[in-house]
């Protein structure tokens, strides 16, 4: 007890002397709302993490303005997330926010920040919405529009003559969206198209319908705890090796790649980073994590790293001055960063144009399961949406 | 000697029922003028967090303190009404008709009415079957209505699915602009003391005493000729229109409605914010959503494992404060008088 | 759906419907016996999970891990018990639901903070990771067999246990007349202690047995629970063979409602059986209390 509190007055006086130090410059406050408690936990820890260290290459400062991260938990719930950031908003005055994963808390919390003047920069979450009709010059995403990584497996299987595709997701926009994307590319003729309820465990009924049909491949999309079900009971029901299965963002990765276990070697998925892609930035990410953090990044926290730089360069560019909302916003739109995606620039709606990979779950030299880079499957793709995009000027 | 001492406990209860409430409800209209005074604009929303979850709360507890009903659908109710104003609000912003036929509207003062009739409504239907059954029956029968509401909203694809619902247009109370926070506080404020002083005075009357006297003995009830489902049904109607009024007010608060909105864990958390506060008064609930409120807003902020001293806050009142926190301030009938707390 | 096909989405519902009644009945048994809601029992099963997983990662052995996390589960429901809940046996239904709602959250910061946020690995013993060949073409995971078997098993067990046993006998008078049956002698805290062990124990048992087909991860109990929950107030709650007879009567009806029906009706078919069923016996298939 007492040495904890000798810790507690070291670390106070210590930060004394670092805030007195940049006494001249007002801090900047970031505001990082995102999943920290929960099964979705990990999915937040991982961006978090990721955003820290990002800000650490210029040692927690932007525009000569030392860094403040305010962190929040929405819990994967919209009111709460809600709550979070109003008091972040109205208390805390961040001058920007970022970090939420999941579209519901997204939508429940976007119009009152933009309505308060925010910028928000968003890590994951990209609803079609927000790409389109609601598009907003303080909005940003970093990470995808939710179509994006299906349109390129879309792409990938119609050329490799996939016929007879068996989709599922759960049932809820993020699931349709990925659908709509697959089928952009692919075409509309699906073997089948099957949308199971949200948080399911049990997938034993949907697989046998699944093998009784006896498609080419199966295209799913179960984020989180229902990709380990899902995959887990795929495996034991003996299917990963007589039809291949593809997935998209958050299914299987190192977030619950642990959890699956070599159920997952040889699945396929459609991704925009894999730790193996070759480029400087991309490999600096991935030792300084492992370094870090004793683990392997996932694409979550690539894209938490990405925000992180990109929010860093653009305050850079303006001097630190994001009062200046038209300046700060022209200095996020030409945005120049060492993107570990290596090609990557906001489009006109503020949403990512960038190259997609085709991935595929292998074991590495240390007995580690990867996510190994097979093939690019898309250049320089924009997202449907931005046509609907009348950004306000 | 008789004659005195219930004429003290006479005054000592009005002490309780209608000064304690009125001083509390005064305190809660301050809550802007304190949050001016320490510049801190955060603390509105808080208390506009706890005044909306405590019409609901108070609204569970009708049924819940006085007539013995541990309800888990109090969510699912509150929902309908807030998905009425959202839907309403949906299509008058998209110009576009409610099932081809109606138009929507950016007016509370048709939308709140009628999200409180449509949430009355669902409630006096579920009722009539729910409240054939009794006890822990009773409980889960209502958690099943409760996920059939949750995973109905879900279906809605027009409406956001899981996803949710934005309010985008404006919305008014009679040209009152309900978008600013201290406007839109006082406003809800507004609606919980009339909802409050309503259910005190609904307790007092000739159908309060039968609700509570169905929960204490329900064959003596039937022995003197009173039916009491029906009363149960139409207290369940009343309690779930009042529901649909705070979802109402949840929607135009928030400018956003979710099926998370809808979960069995908060029609849970309504029940915990009306034991917290205590069941035995009509306004017990609303100390506890006040408390439950800044537990929630500031245990985070201490800690990453706040849940855990959450849960010991929660087990820790079971045990010790038997009328939940009204028995700290002393006040007297704080015991649940439906029985539901034995 | 073809014959095949059938046979094979029954399996499937018995199978999941075994799965539930190993939950429920552990949930029944404390309910029907103490009178008591345990909220928390979804945590035992968490907990069951957790230390199979755990057992599994350091020794490679299955078998070791089922020898470990069931009486391990068994302890943790007793020290519960003991600590907390015996307090609450004559308390209202409400004050259990946030008490053992309290413990639920607890446990969920405990495991998390000894497991961490990131789900654990736990597969099936590699003699069972594969599909096996039954009659008519039906490949099955074998697995879920073992699962069949061992929740069958139990429900064996637990029959011959209450209905032809000493110990059967007392917890049946406990169930149906609580102050005769320790007028008559029986040792009712002792009872008690033993049941809630025992509970605990299925539910332990009920975890490790999911944990190679679905995530190990905190919070993995409360989907679960509810669905026990809905077996053990279906069944009437106290009766085991109520349990049993609702567990299947779920089972089968999610399994074929999710096949069948459109998503939205799909996930509604428990709650919708549920309150058809409660509507037309107020107090489940096999009331045992009057």
């Amino acid at each position: 007890m007492k040495h904890s509190f000798r810790i507690a007055v070291l670390a106070g006086v210590a930060a004394t002397f670092a805030a007195s130090a940049a006494r001249a410059q007002t801090p900047l406050k970031i505001g990082f709302v995102s999943s920290m408690s929960g099964p979705e936990g990990v999915i937040g820890r991982d961006l978090l993490d990721a955003f820290n260290l990002a800000l650490k290459d210029k040692n927690n400062t932007m525009g000569g303005r030392p860094v403040q991260v305010v962190v929040g938990d929405d819990q994967v719930k919209p009111d709460v997330g809600r709550a979070v950031v109003d008091k972040m908003i109205d208390s805390d005055k961040v001058d920007l926010l970022t970090g939420i994963n999941f579209s519901n808390v997204l939508l429940a919390v976007i119009k009152p920040i933009l309505d308060s003047g925010k910028f928000y920069i968003s890590p994951n979450a990209g609803p079609s919405q927000l790409a389109g009709k609601q598009c907003n010059p303080h909005l940003f995403s970093v990470g995808f529009q939710n179509d994006n990584n299906f349109e390129g497996l879309g792409k990938y299987m119609k050329e490799k003559g996939f016929k007879k595709i068996y989709f599922m997701a759960p049932n809820y926009p993020a699931g349709k969206d990925m659908l709509t994307g697959f089928k952009r590319y692919f075409g509309d003729a699906m073997q089948a198209e099957v949308f199971t309820a949200m948080g399911q465990l049990d997938y034993s009924a949907e697989i046998a319908q699944l093998r009784a049909a006896k498609p080419d491949a199966v295209v799913m999309f179960y984020p989180g705890g229902m990709g380990i079900n899902f995959t887990k009971q795929y495996a034991q029901a003996g299917l990963m090796k007589d039809i291949p299965l593809y997935t998209g963002p958050g299914t299987v990765d190192q977030t619950t790649l642990g959890a699956i276990g070599d159920a997952a070697i040889g699945m396929y998925t459609g991704a925009m980073w894999s730790e193996f892609l070759d480029n400087p930035a991309s490999k600096k990410f991935d030792a300084d994590f492992e370094a870090a953090y004793k683990r392997i990044p996932s694409q979550y926290a690539a894209q938490g790293y990405d925000t992180g730089h990109v929010i860093q360069a653009a305050v850079d560019a303006v001097g630190g001055k994001i009062d200046d909302k038209a300046a700060f916003q022209k200095a996020l739109e030409n945005v120049k960063f060492d993107s570990v995606r290596g090609n990557f620039k906001f489009n006109t709606n503020h949403f990512p144009i960038q190259d997609y990979y085709l991935v595929q779950v292998e074991k590495d030299a240390k007995g580690r399961l990867v996510s190994a880079l097979k093939q690019k499957i898309m250049s320089n793709l924009a997202d449907a949406y931005v046509g609907d995009c009348q950004m306000p000027k | 000697m008789a004659e005195t001492k219930a004429t003290l406990a006479k005054a000592d209860g009005a002490a309780t029922r209608v000064f304690a409430p009125i001083v509390l409800l005064a305190l809660l209209a301050l809550a802007p003028t304190l949050s001016n005074a320490v510049d801190n604009p955060f603390l509105i929303r808080l208390f506009t967090r706890a005044v909306i979850f405590a019409m609901a709360a108070v609204a569970l507890n009708v049924v819940l303190g006085y007539g013995g009903l541990v309800s888990l659908m109090h969510a699912g109710l509150a929902g309908i009404g807030a998905y009425a104003v959202a839907i309403l609000a949906f299509h008058d912003y998209d110009g576009s008709k409610f099932v081809g036929i109606f138009p929507g509207t950016g007016n509370l003062a048709i939308s709140i009415p009628l999200a409180m009739i449509l949430a009355g409504l669902g409630a006096a239907i579920t009722g009539v079957v729910s409240l054939r059954t009794s006890g822990a029956y009773f409980i889960m029968i209502t958690l099943a209505f409760n996920q059939m509401l949750y995973y109905f909203f879900v279906a809605l694809q027009k409406y956001g699915g899981d996803d949710g619902l934005q309010i985008l247009g404006s919305l008014d109370f009679f040209g009152l602009d309900v978008s600013k926070r201290a406007t839109f506080y006082y406003f809800a404020l507004a609606a919980l003391t009339v909802e409050t002083a309503f259910f005190a005075l609904l307790v007092e009357s000739r159908f309060g005493i039968i609700l509570r006297a169905c929960a204490q003995n329900e064959r003596r009830v039937v022995a003197l000729g009173v039916p009491p489902l029906r009363y149960k049904v139409a207290a369940f109607a009343i309690s779930g229109a009042a529901a649909g009024l705070a979802g109402a007010m949840w929607a135009t608060g928030q400018q956003f409605v979710s099926p998370s909105d809808l979960s069995w864990v908060r029609s849970g958390d309504y029940i915990v914010m009306a034991v917290l506060g205590g069941m035995g008064l009509v306004w017990g609930p609303v100390l506890g959503a006040i408390v439950y409120v800044l537990l929630e807003a500031f245990l985070p902020a201490w800690t990453q494992f706040w849940q855990a001293p959450f849960g010991v806050v929660v087990i820790l009142i079971v045990v010790f404060l038997r009328g939940g926190l009204l028995d700290l301030v002393g006040a007297k009938g704080a015991r649940g008088n439906g029985g539901g707390r034995g | 759906m073809s014959p095949s096909l059938f046979v094979e989405q029954s399996l499937n519902g018995v199978q999941l419907g075994v799965m539930l009644f190993l939950m429920a009945a552990g949930l029944t048994l404390v309910f029907g016996i103490m009178n008591l809601i345990n909220l928390a029992h979804g945590s035992l099963y968490m907990a069951g999970a957790f230390f199979a997983a755990t057992v599994f990662q350091l020794t490679d052995s299955f078998t070791l891990a089922v020898l470990v996390a069931v009486p391990a589960s068994a302890l943790v429901g007793a020290f519960v018990e003991w600590a907390v809940l015996r307090r609450f046996y004559q308390r209202s239904h409400l004050d259990q639901v946030l008490v053992t709602f309290g413990l639920i959250l607890v446990f969920n910061d405990v495991v998390r903070m000894i497991w961490g946020v990131v789900p654990v690995p736990l597969s099936p013993p590699d003699a069972l990771s594969g599909p096996v060949h039954l009659f008519g073409g039906v490949e099955y995971p074998a697995f879920r067999l073992a699962i069949l078997a061992v929740g069958a098993l139990v429900a064996l067990g637990l029959y011959i246990v209450v209905s032809h046993t000493r110990v059967g006998m007392w917890i049946r008078a406990g169930a149906s007349d609580r102050p005769m049956a320790s007028a008559l002698g029986v040792d009712v805290e002792l009872v008690f202690s033993l049941v809630f062990s025992a509970g605990a124990a299925l539910a332990g048992l009920a975890g490790l047995m999911a944990g190679p087909i679905t995530a190990v991860q905190v919070g993995m109990g409360e989907p679960i629970l509810i669905l026990a929950l809905v077996v053990t107030v279906i069944g009437g709650i106290g009766s085991i063979r109520g349990a049993f007879v609702a567990a299947l009567i779920i089972g089968i009806g999610d399994t074929f409602g999710r096949v069948l029906l459109p998503p939205a009706l799909g996930s509604m078919v428990i709650f919708m059986l549920m309150a058809a069923i409660l509507a037309w016996r107020p107090k489940g298939l096999f009331p045992v209390h009057g």
